[in-house]
């Protein structure tokens, strides 16, 4: 016997028996695919990521992903990418990233020159 | 909503540890600095069963959970309360879909889990295969069995696996408005006429024993338990969280002049613990087993959503792209 409603006070009037779970299973529906999600909380600020949501297409990944990601208000845009557009490094090759904290030459602190200055200056003095 | 954690005595049995003894190391000393586990990391075979197992559970503990308190939408006293009630439902809908994605990253996909719903294989938490009769349930429902999913959630977040945190951090975010949405309720009748008070108590007096069972029967010390907390997906014991739970909650139902109904209730002063009364553990594991008053019922819902939903499902299926795991 079919339920007539979602309202189960609806539906328990007369509570289907003996219904097989087994036969109303479609194992033949594929997987929509899942798109990751990112919001840009105030304008000016850079996207995050927030995490998936599953859809049929762009359009309707963009309506799932703000009912699950923005639905109180703390987003100003929103922005989609199919999981399968995503091309990623490894965690087990995060060594790569090893050598950065080495190259000082990239960093502003690495550059003393207050040091030569005050020597110059003093230098100055003297032949004056 | 959730207080999982609970490992059948068969599923014990079926634990396998029989990783690399090198790789298990190299795994737990990564757990023991704090840091988080990501999908793509090797991880022991059973780390990735229990997980997949526990947040699979609940997420269809916010699946199933949504239903006792939506078929109050329409019953809701007032408009502001109607509002609210429709938000904690649709943000429990999005719980359970936060939660299945975490659950995919480890490699079952959400067709397969919701299947596995539907025909009874997954299981979810005993408390909602209790009806909400009245009003007054909804709002034990809304302040007690939400903090007493708070306490399990804000627990778990703090657990090694990466992408159950990140959804449980969003998910106690906006549980923190479902406890205060049903304090209020709860207040409001506990505060009101004398036929108020009566049907909240009475709530009361229904739910406090699936409160109880809430966090699950005493943890069993074994090797396996041992395991689950040692890699942090298991992160206190049952009887910690439901010790905690009482601490915090028992006062606040106190002083509301309520009558808890376990005249055995009390704070042993010299262990500090609570001890309470037997809640009939027997009936627990009957409702796991699907002999609850409404397990029927829940499970007809789903099968309803998803046999009327399958053409729609059917008609948006795109000819072309195809299902990836999720990353992170």
């Amino acid at each position: 016997m079919k339920r007539v409603s979602l309202d189960p006070r609806v539906s328990r009037i007369d509570f289907a028996e003996g219904e097989n779970p087994q036969n109303l299973i479609n194992e033949n529906i594929d997987q929509w695919e899942t798109y990751e999600v990112f919001t840009q909380k105030k304008r000016g600020d850079q996207h995050q990521h927030v995490g998936i949501v599953h859809a049929p297409s762009k359009d309707l990944a963009l309506v799932m992903a703000k009912e699950q990601y923005a639905r109180r208000g703390y987003c100003v845009n929103l922005w989609v990418v199919p999981t399968a557009s995503v091309t990623a490094t490894e965690y087990e090759d995060s060594d790569i990233f090893d050598s950065v904290p080495e190259k000082t030459h990239r960093e502003a602190v690495d550059y003393k020159v207050k040091g030569k200055i005050t020597k110059y200056l003093e230098s100055k003095k003297t032949m004056a | 909503m959730y207080g999982g954690g609970y490992v059948s005595e068969e599923q014990r049995k079926q634990m396998q540890f029989d990783d690399d003894p090198e790789k298990l190391a190299a795994f737990e000393a990564r757990i023991d600095r704090g840091e988080k586990i990501e999908p793509q990391d090797w991880m022991p075979k059973e780390y990735r069963k229990q997980l997949i197992r526990m947040i699979e559970q609940h997420a269809h503990s916010e699946i199933i959970g949504a239903l006792p308190e939506g078929t109050w939408i329409t019953r809701a006293p007032g408009f502001k309360r109607k509002m609210a009630i429709m938000a904690k439902v649709q943000d429990e809908i999005g719980h359970a879909q936060l939660l299945y994605a975490a659950a995919e990253t480890l490699g079952k996909t959400r067709e397969q889990m919701l299947n596995d719903l539907i025909s009874g294989k997954s299981k979810y938490s005993n408390v909602f295969n209790y009806p909400a009769k009245t009003w007054s349930d909804v709002a034990v429902i809304g302040f007690l069995i939400d903090a007493a999913a708070i306490v399990n959630q804000t627990l778990n977040a703090k657990g090694s696996y990466g992408p159950y945190c990140r959804a449980l951090e969003r998910i106690c975010y906006e549980e923190a408005f479902h406890l205060k949405q049903g304090h209020d309720a709860f207040v409001s009748l506990a505060t009101g006429s004398k036929r108020m008070r009566e049907e909240l108590q009475e709530a009361l007096n229904r739910w406090w024993r699936p409160i109880i069972h809430f966090f699950g029967p005493s943890d069993k010390q074994s090797v396996h338990s041992d395991k689950l907390m040692k890699w942090k997906v298991k992160m206190a014991s049952n009887d910690d969280m439901r010790n905690q739970y009482l601490d915090m909650y028992v006062p606040r139902i106190r002083e509301l002049d309520l009558t808890i109904p376990d005249p055995e209730l009390r704070k042993d002063p010299d262990t500090g613990r609570w001890v309470f009364g037997d809640p009939n553990w027997d009936e627990f594991y009957e409702v796991i087993k699907g002999n609850g008053p409404c397990n029927e019922e829940r499970l007809a819902v789903r099968r309803w959503a998803e046999e009327n939903g399958t053409w729609v499902r059917q008609a948006l299926q795109p000819k072309s792209g195809k299902y990836i795991t999720p990353l992170a």
